[in-house]
């Protein structure tokens, strides 16, 4: 009797202790403790930048302070790796960025596969934009259409990287309007538009952050958008003078394969709660950016359908 | 931007307030310090302390990152005099001449001299900047792919005159260099290169590990096989230069200006190699270039002055296009951006307060870093006593801590080790080390100049040469790599070959 009477109080306390800890972490949810948001490009950045302004309002929301920590190379090819490879708790997440995330793993073997960055939001959209000097004589799309078919291939077309976005644009130009074009590539945005603005390339595909810090020396022929761009609202679209195309970089936030949904649940309303904030929108539109705040669902579809899109013309180039 | 007296007056009322003071020295202080520490650079320096000034007002925190950068240029030469290893990246022709000064016993008129010419080439930069902005920022934009490559080449055609009598393990030592910088990915095309299939690899050889490994790593373990009990060992007899010293010097100031400034002006042009083109043309204009390696005053005062000159430079291009040159100011940018501050032609009139707030600034950190390091050239000399089994693991430490911070990634702290490795081998069978570091500091723009330029010209070289100023850089190249092979072959003819001497 005796002996089954301490059975039963130990077995008790054992379950309150176990309740108490059901309690506990019923209680405290995710996060309890500091999160890691990852950067995978140079301090300074516009990923970095966007990462701290967001940084400040997220730790409100969250409750717990938000580190920026950064791992860079490779393009962000290193961070995304690492990202890949991390506990999938949610306390560690990383910006991503499309196209990068997609033609990265397309042209060859970098350490992640695409559907390993696990999107939970993209707060932030920056359009490409056609632009030529405002001293060039080229005044429209259909004049560089018409200069491109006359001399085919020597239209230069500068653009950041070789398989990014604006690699892409051109190449998807180049289709569209049926004329060979030349695609050169710089090291960053920053070298590309020195090279533009001194003349050296016939066109940029720019960032409409940079077309907007440059728009007094330069005219946008058309924006790769389906609407037109609020900053340039005289600027026509690609689209409505008949080249159907839209390329941007996107860029959110993303968590490592195998975050448990409700904690990816958390971490979406919170960065969505961040990105309706009116200061947040009225910064990223200041800068040149869209302000944007799409959640994990849609994100999802979202990059799988630009994968389709980008197979193909990735396919186009490596052969 | 147009020049007034009274938008820079106004600068200076702003600048000095007791804050932006405060922040100014602050600046110059810790820029200093990670000018003296081996590895830790600006950019580490600037992209560690951005996050901690949000609580400044933008003005402040800009003079106080921007006092970091151009005191960074200070402090690098300290312990590239005193003990043989370059404190920046922009300090490696420093310690050709001024370590030889310090073996001499002549550390302080070198550390003197280097604060002067610092000081003289910041202070005209300043003036440059202040009142040729607009032309010099043009200046920047007539330069494209062809122009970058030939001067790139002609950058690297200075691999002669570094190389001193051993221009056969000179060209190995580029060699060693140039392919250290292909690893990685293809920096246009991103495709992977002597990876071995191997994503680490991808990373790609960052040139500050390289510096940092072949100076700073190898000359620890050099120490250590000499079971040295301090670096350097010679007594320190004066502190100040003689004024033959100075007069010697002037004209090396001067030039080093005009060098760092102009090609400061351009994005991708960094003290780390304009320092070089410095050095190089001292040695050119002087009358004896056998001094030079051996302790030449001049050695010195050309590189610190083009350092400065170069890092003021930088804030042309940056403040009138938004263009950063170096990585230092890429953070710098960043820093600008965050506090909503747009740079680019907008940011004269929109925040005119602003800019000449922190060009004024700029002349009072000058002042301030040169009263900081004169007085204290003795102290900095005194480096060299500290006792070899303190100061070098002070040293391994802060070459962990600083390449670590470049990009937050352990592969950069291996690849110093190697180089570490590399260098000490190369030392021992007496290889010159500056052309694998001038190398490696160029490769990757000179190969991305030479891809766009075939590009633009549909795959036609006559690029280089239809357009005047590369045709000039291709020529200068031309001439000096003629000339510096003749020179050798003449030497090799006459009396004098000590190849046993490198």
């Amino acid at each position: 009797m005796g002996k089954s009477v301490k059975l039963l109080l130990a077995t008790v306390v054992l379950s309150m202790f176990f309740l108490q800890g059901l309690a506990c972490a019923q209680e405290k949810p995710f996060p309890t403790r500091q999160v890691n948001y990852v950067v995978c490009f140079d301090p300074g950045g516009q990923s970095d930048r966007g990462a701290r302004i967001y940084q400040p309002h997220l730790e409100k929301v969250l409750g717990q302070k938000v580190i920026v920590d950064y791992k860079v190379g490779g393009g962000g090819a290193l961070g995304w790796r690492e990202l890949a490879r991390s506990k999938p708790d949610g306390y560690t997440f990383a910006g991503f960025n499309i196209p990068h995330i997609i033609l990265q793993p397309l042209q060859q073997e970098v350490g992640y596969k695409t559907e390993q960055i696990v999107p939970v939001m993209i707060f932030q959209r920056t359009p490409l934009g056609l632009a030529v000097l405002n001293t060039s004589p080229i005044k429209t799309l259909q004049d560089f259409i018409e200069f491109a078919k006359k001399n085919p291939g020597s239209v230069t077309v500068g653009g950041s990287g070789s398989f990014s976005g604006y690699h892409m644009a051109t190449l998807r130009l180049e289709k569209l309007i049926g004329a060979k074009l030349t695609y050169v590539p710089f090291t960053g945005s920053a070298p590309q538009m020195t090279s533009f603005l001194g003349g050296h390339v016939t066109a940029v595909f720019g960032a409409s952050d940079d077309l907007t810090i440059h728009r007094d020396k330069l005219r946008v022929i058309g924006f790769a958008m389906d609407e037109r761009f609020p900053g340039f609202p005289d600027a026509p679209t690609l689209k409505e003078q008949g080249i159907d195309m839209a390329e941007a970089v996107d860029r959110g936030v993303a968590v490592p394969p195998g975050t448990p949904e409700p904690v990816i649940r958390k971490l979406e309303s919170a960065l969505i709660q961040v990105a309706k904030m009116p200061e947040i929108q009225a910064e990223m539109t200041r800068q040149g950016f869209i302000p944007m705040a799409m959640g994990h669902d849609e994100c999802k579809a979202y990059v799988q359908k630009m994968t389709a899109i980008y197979k193909d013309l990735a396919a186009g180039i490596k052969k | 931007m147009e020049f007034s007296w009274d938008y820079l007056m106004q600068g200076f009322a702003v600048a000095l307030t007791w804050q932006n003071l405060f922040w100014a020295l602050f600046g110059s202080l810790i820029g200093t310090l990670v000018g003296v520490l081996p590895g830790i650079g600006p950019s580490s320096g600037i992209a560690i302390l951005l996050p901690l000034t949000t609580f400044l007002p933008p003005t402040s925190a800009i003079i106080m990152m921007a006092a970091i950068y151009y005191g960074a240029m200070y402090g690098g030469s300290t312990t590239a005099i005193v003990v043989n290893i370059p404190g920046e990246a922009s300090s490696v022709p420093t310690a050709m001449d001024g370590y030889e000064m310090a073996k001499q016993g002549n550390a302080g008129p070198a550390l003197a001299i280097a604060a002067i010419s610092s000081f003289v080439a910041g202070t005209l930069s300043l003036v440059g900047l202040t009142v040729f902005a607009p032309l010099c920022a043009n200046f920047a934009l007539a330069f494209g792919p062809p122009e970058y490559f030939a001067l790139m080449l002609m950058g690297l055609s200075l691999v002669i005159s570094l190389s001193g009598r051993a221009l056969l393990k000179g060209l190995i030592s580029m060699a060693l260099g140039l392919l250290a910088a292909l690893i990685g990915q293809n920096p246009l095309t991103g495709a992977a290169r002597l990876t071995f299939g191997s994503v680490d690899l991808m990373a790609g050889v960052n040139f500050i590990s390289v510096i940092v490994g072949v100076f700073a790593i190898s000359e620890v373990m050099l120490n250590i096989e000499a079971e040295a009990s301090a670096i350097s060992l010679a007594g320190i007899k004066n502190l100040m230069p003689s004024w033959a010293d100075m007069k010697a010097c002037i004209g090396a100031m001067l030039r080093s200006t005009g060098v760092g400034f102009f090609l400061g002006l351009l994005p991708g042009c960094a003290p780390s190699v304009t320092t070089f083109v410095a050095y190089d043309l001292e040695k050119r204009v002087a009358k004896d270039p056998s001094r030079f390696g051996k302790g030449a005053i001049e050695g010195v005062a050309a590189p610190e002055g083009a350092n400065n000159a170069t890092s003021t430079a930088g804030f042309v291009p940056l403040f009138s296009f938004g263009l950063p040159t170096a990585p230092s100011m890429a953070v710098l940018l960043g820093g600008l951006m965050m506090y909503g501050l747009q740079p680019g032609p907008m940011l004269f009139k929109s925040n005119p307060q602003f800019v000449w707030a922190v060009i004024a600034s700029m002349y009072i950190g000058n002042v301030m870093l040169l009263v900081l390091n004169l007085p204290l050239v003795g102290i900095w000399a005194r480096i060299a006593i500290i006792p070899f089994p303190i100061l070098g693991p002070i040293i391994v430490f802060c070459s962990v801590l600083g390449t670590y911070s470049i990009r937050f990634i352990m592969f950069d702290v291996w690849v110093m080790l190697v180089f570490g490795l590399v260098g000490y081998f190369m030392r021992k069978l007496g290889f010159p080390i500056a052309p694998l570091v001038l190398a490696s500091v160029l490769a990757q723009m000179l190969e991305t100049s030479l891809q766009q330029s075939l590009l633009i010209s549909q795959g036609s070289p006559l690029i280089f040469f239809t357009r005047p100023i590369a045709l000039a850089f291709m020529v200068l190249s031309a001439i000096s790599i003629v000339w510096g092979i003749w020179a050798q072959a003449k030497r090799k003819d006459g009396v004098i070959v000590e190849e046993t001497d490198e």
